[in-house]
């Protein structure tokens, strides 16, 4: 059941050309699996209900937690990752965790490139304006004017390249 | 203006420059506020400093992960200790404690701050008991066990001694209580 989610969760509705490279759509999650945020970038992208975005977000977590067993060898001193990527013929899916277990989740399309350092970015706008708000409380849901407007801004500039 | 406190503003880095005295003037309103509030009872303060910094801490790592491009945990405590003291209280404050009195299990060290910018202009209360009570920059033992907290490891931290005090060094202590295993949420004090 989760990986019929999982697939079919940015699944464009609209027809994209072949070589257009589009953010579909960010997720982060917290680090007891609680879904903290989600937004779309573009227009006609298929729709969860809120209710189905927690639970993916829950069962992602569990997923992503099995994965970090998966490694046959025992790595030397690095714990392993768990998922980092994974990808579909429609979307490609990049999941970075922080070394404080936040974990964001960035549908894309599967030819966009530099994903990593998308998050990268995304992850110095959320210390920011998420982090160094004062009455955010942790792990909550983020609701922040600000941290909406810097993010959908800087998606949109890379989504009309 | 001190050729030290000029370098301080980070001319060289990214990070959006602030008057470095505003903040000690700030820091230094807020320790002397708490002992009004607190009655000049200094064990409270120490206190509340220390968990004011816990606070700070536990948002603060994710800058520092953020902007260091800081992508694998740290090999070891000496590891950690370094990145605290060359990477982390540079980034934030320009300065670099030195490292030292390493305990012979790797679990407890020294930090040495050989310059402390939350410290110009303070003279300490001379009512005899705040020279011997209060450890005026406490807030940085809050920050550092807030954010190892973060990255899972359990530490304690407490200042030794304090050249305001009329000691001859500022030393921090830092001890390594544990890793933690489970990814538990914290809660804010």
């Amino acid at each position: 059941m989760s990986s019929f989610y999982i697939l079919q969760i940015s699944f464009p509705t609209v027809d994209t050309p072949q070589i257009c490279t589009v953010v579909y759509a960010l997720i982060i999650i917290n680090k007891a699996g609680g879904l903290v945020y989600q937004r779309d970038f573009t227009e006609g992208l298929n729709k969860l209900s809120v209710n189905d975005y927690l639970v993916l977000a829950g069962t992602f977590h569990g997923v992503h937690a099995i994965t970090t067993r998966l490694n046959p060898l025992h790595p030397p001193n690095e714990p392993p990752s768990g998922i980092e990527v994974m990808e579909t013929e429609h979307f490609r899916l990049q999941c970075f965790q922080t070394l404080t277990g936040t974990k964001f989740l960035l549908f894309t399309e599967p030819f966009q490139p530099n994903t990593d350092k998308i998050v990268a970015r995304i992850y110095e706008l959320y210390a920011d304006y998420v982090m160094k708000n004062p009455f955010y409380s942790l792990e909550m849901p983020i609701r922040s004017e600000g941290w909406e407007r810097r993010l959908v801004r800087e998606m949109r500039v890379l989504n009309s390249r | 203006m001190s050729a030290a406190k000029a370098a301080r503003q980070g001319e060289e880095t990214k990070i959006d420059k602030v008057n470095a005295e505003l903040v000690t003037l700030t820091y230094g309103t807020i320790v002397a506020q708490l002992c009004k509030d607190y009655e000049s009872d200094y064990v409270e303060v120490n206190k509340q400093l220390d968990k004011m910094g816990y606070n700070i801490g536990l948002r603060l790592i994710e800058d520092y992960l953020a902007k260091s491009g800081t992508m694998r945990r740290c090999a070891n405590f000496k590891e950690t200790a370094e990145m605290i003291a060359k990477v982390g209280f540079k980034i934030f404050l320009n300065i670099s404690p030195t490292i030292s009195n390493w305990t012979t299990d790797s679990k407890q060290f020294s930090l040495i701050f050989d310059e402390n910018p939350l410290a110009d202009f303070v003279e300490l209360p001379d009512d005899g008991r705040a020279q011997e009570e209060l450890w005026f920059s406490n807030i940085f033992c809050g920050v550092l066990r807030g954010a190892l907290e973060m990255v899972q490891m359990q530490v304690e931290a407490h200042f030794t001694s304090d050249v305001l005090r009329g000691q001859e060094s500022t030393e921090m202590r830092v001890t390594l209580i544990r890793y933690i295993d489970d990814e538990m949420p914290v809660d804010d004090e």
